[in-house]
């Protein structure tokens, strides 16, 4: 009886107290953003989309490496002699056209581990946060700059340049060969002079 | 044609007041937690927010379980609806306003109010579905367990009152005469009023099933109970019905105990306006404690919440009337 | 007249049913699902099937071919506690590798799993007083949170899943105000555990509810390989960061709380949780301490190696989680990982599951799974 007596006491107790808390919350002002109206400053460091700077990659493939799930496609062509495609911010060298730089967003896990490798820091996360699509494609984010047309145009003259340097390549050898030849002929002429 | 305006008026008021006691519940849990709840709909505050959301729920579509039993399935929530409407008729809004003045109007109410566990069985069994069934047999239990304080209580009351008119109750409660200011209500007639009303408070809250009594449907136990099936509109009204039900008992509790719609200051203030709004002042207080209840407590065991019923309040309730009755017997 | 014989009743049956609770139900804390046979109300057996969120993690980790590359997917094994989970991974790498790793880097790795431990235990103490039906204390919870996601967010960038740490080091330098930012925290936080005691800990039905449920005795506990708060709810002081220091817990003076039933039996579910709150405070401690003794200046990146060479042999590392004791098992070749087994407390804790429900009610049966604070991510991998 006088158990029970107690233990109603301190049910009522604890509930006056737990009430007493939540009263004070009632009164309190809220904690909500209303977030199209209002919104949260993120920190400068936001991880919520990966930007590329297209004009500093030198196409080094390095973020491409890193990426443990796969979603940077970069390909690469190298530029012929006769342009110069200048230098990177930072004052690297760029020796490639990019012809594809492609980050999947849908596959993107917002790890970071893509950035510290960079070399021109022109791979980094940027604090935005809203780019939702009804369709997946395009979360597919295409960084390079170059048209259809420049890059098949580029791709023929590297490869032009390539076969090029092939040429050359075999020619040297034929010339290198046919000297040889000459030489060991001559060599067994005079051996047979001899 | 009075007669149906007459009729319907209860109706009005129990869809704007469910309409705006939804709207309340979402405001107070959001600022007891700090949060702002709705703030879009309609401008200020987001107070058409449930007129939105009642909208909504109508266009819905009607899904019934193929294996539930159609037709109990499709009139367990307006028979819910129907019992706690049919209980509205005696409860006297205003001096000038009362649906029905019989003279057994609290037997009447607490009889009505009873048919509430048949409907949520009825639905909970219909549903086919095995949290339904354990919510039905919860509600079950539990509501037949509750009544025996609540009416324990109620008839406490009466014995102080000597009147089972709700009106006569009401009137008897008019004017400031105890101790020269307090109001002649019953709760301040017998001190043993005040255990009374503990125990019908915690019975009503246990017979709406509110926190810390909302077995029936406590969502994080049996998903949402005897009415984890239904949907749409059929689901709205069950909504509807539980609010009214609250209501309901909350102004019972006003006229059994706090005066009905006499002014707390005597003669200022009263007349058949202001009358209504004190009683519903009084009946949105409970609500509102109600509420705040909810958010803040954790809710009890299904056998914890018997033994509470059987073995405290029971006894406690029965000890009580007799106190009172011995009360009014010598003063 | 023929004697009157009573009505011979129908031999009535006495029969089970069973439910299954989840992969949906609201208090599943997740995707687990759990077969229950119920007499009535109350429960005779739970059979948990789990593997709902099954995601390959060593089958990656060994294709992935690059100790670094692993550090996000680790992340992902307990998302709750996603700085534990990295902790324990980087100190085995560095292990294995015989790195030394900069004393600044290590405070402040100290410093960040025990805010970790104590967001996790929030979360864990919130969805549990959730299950119990009462839904305020959990958002209160979340509001605490939430400031230390904040700092966690200022540092490495994100909110659940940081990849913050790295073999050798940190991803990122420290930022300036992160000392500050902390210690507003901590100084904010200790007042709030107080409010969460009032409302929720000493309250009368919360304690009906949990005392004397889900009993968990030492002997049983130790059987089944129980760690964490789990453990120590029973009223083992059994904690790595006291028995076995891994990283400098050494340095830091705090203490092991322990289940004592108060409120009941030893091993209930009210030890389980007060012993996280009460760890809560202790790792506010450990923050404090850590604070004042982290060194001002410092390269956090010195020690990170450039490209990982891989080398031959085999690691054991466990490291005491907010869920209790993960363990890295590491055996590597020339080229790489061979083989990287994670030894989850929540898989574990999990298992003990169907030993302390039996007999319980419906209700008692979601207190407990609650007081298991399992993670789904953890559990299943
Ligand atoms: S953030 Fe991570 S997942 Fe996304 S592109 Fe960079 S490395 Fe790949
Ligand atoms: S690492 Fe930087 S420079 Fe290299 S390819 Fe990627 S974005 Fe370009």
């Amino acid at each position: 009886m006088v158990q029970t007596l107690k233990k109603s006491w301190t049910t009522f107790k604890t509930i006056f107290t737990g009430m007493g808390v939540t009263m004070r919350h009632l009164l309190q002002p809220s904690v909500t953003l209303r977030y199209p109206e209002e919104r949260d400053e993120l920190p400068s460091g936001a991880r919520s989309k990966l930007f590329v700077h297209i004009d500093d990659c030198i196409g080094c493939k390095l973020c491409e490496r890193a990426c443990p799930v796969n979603c940077i496609a970069i390909e690469t062509v190298q530029a012929t002699k006769d342009v110069d495609l200048g230098k990177t911010s930072t004052g690297n060298p760029k020796r490639f056209w990019i012809t594809t730089f492609n980050i999947d967003m849908s596959k993107c896990m917002y790890c970071d581990m893509c950035v510290p490798p960079c070399p021109t820091e022109c791979i980094s996360m940027v604090p935005e946060y809203e780019y939702s699509e009804y369709d997946r494609n395009n979360l597919l984010f295409q960084f390079s700059e170059l048209s259809a047309d420049k890059v098949t145009e580029v791709k023929e003259k590297a490869e032009k340049e390539q076969e090029e340097k092939q040429r050359k390549k075999k020619e040297a050898a034929r010339k290198k060969k046919a000297q040889k030849a000459d030489q060991t002929s001559k060599a067994k002429q005079k051996n047979s002079e001899g | 044609m009075a007669l149906l305006i007459f009729a319907t008026l209860p109706l009005l008021l129990i869809v704007g007041y469910a309409l705006f006691a939804i709207w309340l519940e979402r405001k107070v849990s959001a600022h007891i937690q700090d949060r702002l709840g709705p703030m879009r709909v309609g401008g200020w505050h987001g107070w058409a927010q449930t007129i939105a959301d009642m909208l909504k729920l109508i266009q819905k579509e009607d899904i019934i379980p193929t294996n539930a039993s159609r037709f109990l399935f499709k009139s367990a929530p307006f028979v819910l609806f129907a019992a706690s409407y049919a209980a509205f008729s005696v409860i006297p809004f205003s001096s000038a306003y009362i649906g029905s003045s019989i003279n057994i109007g609290v037997f009447y109410l607490l009889a009505v109010t009873s048919l509430l566990t048949l409907s949520v069985i009825m639905g909970a069994w219909a549903s086919n579905n095995k949290w339904s069934l354990l919510g039905g047999m919860r509600t079950a239990a539990q509501m037949v367990s509750y009544e025996v304080p609540t009416i324990m209580s109620v008839l406490s009351v009466l014995v102080v009152a000597g009147s089972l008119n709700l009106m006569t109750i009401s009137e008897m409660q008019t004017g400031n005469d105890i101790l020269g200011f307090l109001p002649n209500w019953l709760i301040f007639q017998n001190p043993f009023l005040i255990v009374a009303f503990i125990i019908f408070f915690i019975s009503i809250v246990a017979e709406s099933h509110r926190v810390p009594f909302d077995l029936p449907e406590s969502e994080s136990e049996l998903v949402a109970g005897f009415q984890t099936e239904y949907s749409g509109m059929r689901w709205g009204i069950f909504m509807l019905a539980e609010y009214a039900d609250m209501l309901l008992l909350s102004l019972l509790g006003a006229v059994l105990f706090f005066g009905g719609w006499a002014s707390p200051f005597g003669s200022y203030l009263s007349g058949p306006v202001w009358g209504f709004i004190w009683f519903m002042l009084k009946g949105l207080l409970f609500v509102f404690v109600m509420m705040w209840m909810r958010w803040t407590l954790p809710r009890y065991r299904v056998d914890q919440l018997m033994e509470i019923c059987w073995t405290i309040l029971i006894p406690v309730s029965f000890i009580n009337f007799v106190l009172i009755a011995l009360w009014e017997m010598t003063f | 007249m023929a004697p009157v014989t009573s009505p011979q009743p129908a031999a009535i049956e006495n029969r089970t049913m069973t439910i299954n609770m989840g992969p949906q139900h609201p208090s599943t804390h997740g995707v687990l699902r759990l077969e229950v046979t119920v007499d009535g109300e109350v429960v005779t057996k739970v059979k948990p099937d789990i593997g709902y969120l099954h995601r390959c993690f060593e089958k990656y980790a060994e294709s992935l071919g690059d100790y670094a590359k692993v550090v996000p997917y680790t992340d992902r094994i307990d998302y709750v506690s996603a700085l534990h989970q990295e902790m324990g991974y980087v100190i085995a790498v560095e292990k294995l590798l015989e790195l030394e790793v900069p004393e600044r880097v290590e405070y402040m790795r100290v410093i960040l799993a025990e805010l970790q431990r104590i967001a996790s235990h929030l979360l864990g103490i919130g969805t549990f007083g959730l299950d119990l039906g009462a839904f305020t204390p959990f958002l209160y919870c979340f509001i605490e949170r939430e400031n230390i996601l904040r700092i966690l967010e200022k540092v490495s960038g994100a909110r659940l899943l940081y990849n913050y740490l790295c073999v050798g080091g940190l991803m990122r330098d420290i930022p300036t105000d992160f000392t500050s930012d902390t210690w507003e925290f901590v100084t904010s936080f200790r007042p709030k555990i107080k409010e969460l005691n009032d409302l929720l800990t000493t309250n009368s039905i919360f304690i009906d509810r949990t005392a004397n449920i889900g009993v968990l005795p030492a002997e049983v506990a130790l059987n089944y390989s129980a760690s964490g708060p789990m453990l120590r709810g029973s009223g083992v002081s059994w904690d790595l960061r006291k028995n076995d220091p891994y990283s400098i817990y050494d340095r830091f003076e705090f203490n092991v709380p322990v289940g004592q039933g108060e409120m009941g039996t030893v091993g209930d579910c009210w030890d389980r949780y007060i012993v996280r709150v009460r760890e809560m405070e202790e790792s506010l401690k450990i923050i404090e301490q850590a604070l004042d003794q982290m060194p001002g200046e410092g390269d956090v990146k010195e020690a990170v190696p450039r490209r990982i060479r891989s080398k031959e042999g085999e690691v054991y590392v466990r490291t005491e989680t907010p869920r209790g004791e993960l363990g890295y098992y590491i055996i590597s070749e020339k080229s790489g990982p061979y083989r990287i087994k994670a030894r989850t407390p929540s898989f574990v804790n999990l298992s003990i599951l169907p030993a302390i429900s039996k007999g319980a009610l419906v209700a008692d049966l979601v207190a407990i799974v609650g007081s298991i604070d399992i993670v789904l991510g953890g559990v299943d991998r």
